[in-house]
């Protein structure tokens, strides 16, 4: 029996390396994910590259080689394990013209999602062409997220709460997938500024596991805008998927946020090997 | 894989946010759930207190109808009067351990006073619990100034030779191994690690430790009410199989 159960489980915020990039441990840390992935019970690990994770350009300001190899090598992890494994394009949108290019050029091959990351904030103008771009493919967007940011911190633009919902409000047929509350950061103050924007969704994901922060985004946003993921650390996934039970949800609600949401934002078939919910909305763009 | 004592658990509010059921009672129910026998209980705000006396009495009054299943661990400040006072007072509690704060009462690495204490402690079979942070940096308030525990602190603390068992809590794999590798092999045995913050799969660094520092140098550790209780044992879980007999050392063999 899986540590997490035997019921459908999606990892909406997962990572993957290459040979090549800044990690020499690239093959041991896929591993370690997959290898992990089994033993929870994982259905499908949603993942992304940032280009060559630091190694020929920034992490948060990827170069248009880096993001095309980055996007490339996750494809070729997609097509290399079947439905375990699907893909989010990341883009730089600093050039609108270039991401929006490999959007569809990703689309094409596979991929399910747009991945942003820190180049820009998530409020700039910039982001509307790209938003525009996944509300025509329906596409899910999974967007860093510093919670609360109070300061600047070196090495990304990232951007917190506030600013990806005022762009989740000017695109509101998007869906936004707020990463990791326990990501860094003060979670309470996303809690409060996501709360009535309803395309935006919380990612559980991170290597926080404060007690009362699952129950905060329950009460802030239900658990039916609410993603299981793991980002960094699988541990701490686990931990919370235990954690959903004894803060009081039920199994309706539990299987929501475990794979029944994730199936309502992403593409039809992006999870073939899970059941559609009966309340599915329909979607423009469908898997290669 | 054993795990049947929490050595880093705490009772009481937090002075920087809300957490859900901080009281004895709560601890116990999900010591039950985890399948945790004991737990070294600290006062979670004593270490924002100037004069740590009182909480420690709350601390004794509150654990007492508990006695069976929690421990308390009081705080002893080095540089406040009568500290041996206080010492002794937690050897007559019962206490297995005291904790002790050097950041938030600015001692610096290698000060006097913590070596003091540690050899007090040695003396009296007590042992030292040592944090390295209640909250991730990112997310402190503004007025929570004290800095995470230095590395040098506790390589400082261990080389004093004071024969004290010192256990840190809430260490991440880099602090363990800038003390570990900084401490001869004889140092090393004066510490041990608890694994609440250390980070599992797909970085695998509680494996990583466990292969290169041996899994008898760490205890296990939770942080409740502060972080889920769930934690290290899916840490364990998540171990590789050829890892997962390792066994962490039980404190309660000390004695």
């Amino acid at each position: 029996m899986p540590l997490a159960g035997s019921d459908p489980l999606i990892d909406i915020h997962a990572h993957f390396y290459y040979e090549g990039c800044a990690r020499a441990d690239w093959r041991e840390l896929n591993a370690a994910r997959l290898r992990a992935g089994a033993a929870i019970g994982i259905s499908c690990h949603v993942g992304s590259i940032l280009g060559s994770w630091g190694r020929h350009s920034p992490t948060y300001f990827q170069s248009p080689a880096d993001t095309v190899r980055g996007n490339d090598e996750m494809l070729a992890l997609q097509r290399a394990h079947g439905a375990l494994i699907r893909s989010y394009v990341a883009v730089n949108p600093n050039d609108t013209r270039r991401a929006i290019a490999e959007i569809d050029r990703c689309l094409a091959l596979g991929a399910v999602g747009v991945k942003l990351a820190a180049a820009r904030r998530a409020d700039d103008a910039l982001l509307d062409p790209i938003a525009e771009h996944a509300e025509r493919h329906g596409l899910p967007v999974l967007q860093h997220i510093w919670q609360h940011r109070r300061r600047h911190w070196g090495g990304q633009d990232a951007s917190d709460g506030d600013e990806l919902c005022r762009l989740a409000r000017r695109h509101p047929k998007v869906n936004f997938i707020l990463a990791h509350i326990g990501g860094g950061g003060d979670y309470a103050h996303t809690f409060t500024v996501a709360q009535n924007v309803p395309n935006v969704y919380l990612d559980l994901s991170g290597s926080g596991v404060d007690r009362g922060m699952l129950d905060g985004a329950v009460a802030a946003v239900g658990p039916r805008r609410l993603l299981w993921g793991a980002d960094l650390t699988l541990c701490t996934g686990l931990a919370k998927l235990w954690a959903l039970e004894p803060i009081g949800l039920d199994a309706d609600a539990i299987a929501d946020i475990r794979w029944r949401n994730a199936l309502r934002i992403f593409p039809p078939n992006t999870f073939p090997t899970v059941s559609q919910p009966r309340d599915a909305r329909p979607q423009k763009a469908t898997v290669a | 894989m054993n795990a049947r004592i929490d050595v880093n658990a705490f009772v009481g509010d937090y002075p920087f946010r809300a957490i859900p059921h901080p009281d004895p009672d709560a601890l116990v129910r999900v010591m039950d759930r985890e399948g945790i026998e004991q737990a070294w209980v600290g006062s979670l705000a004593a270490a924002w207190h100037r004069d740590p006396s009182q909480s420690n009495e709350h601390l004794f009054r509150s654990l007492t109808p508990y006695a069976s299943r929690l421990a308390p661990i009081p705080v002893v400040r080095p540089d406040w009067p009568d500290w041996h006072g206080v010492l002794h007072r937690a050897r007559d509690a019962k206490a297995p351990a005291i904790r002790v704060y050097p950041s938030h009462w600015q001692l610096p690495a290698g000060d006097d006073r913590l070596n003091a204490l540690a050899t007090a402690c040695a003396e009296q079979g007590t042992a030292i619990v040592l944090t390295v942070r209640f909250e991730d940096l990112r997310q402190r308030h503004p007025l929570d100034g004290a800095a995470d525990l230095s590395a040098a602190t506790v390589r400082e603390l261990a080389r004093a030779g004071t024969r004290a068992r010192i256990i840190v809590t809430a260490a991440s794999r880099d602090f363990i191994e800038e003390v570990h590798w900084g401490l001869t092999p004889n140092e090393q045995k004066s510490l041990w690690w608890d694994i609440s913050w250390i980070w599992g799969p797909p970085e695998d660094h509680l494996a990583h430790l466990f292969r290169t520092i041996g899994s008898e140098r760490f205890v296990f550790g939770t942080a409740w009410p502060l972080r889920l209780a769930q934690t290290p044992r899916a840490n364990l879980a998540l171990l590789p199989d050829e890892l997962s007999d390792q066994r962490l050392t039980d404190p309660r063999d000390w004695s």
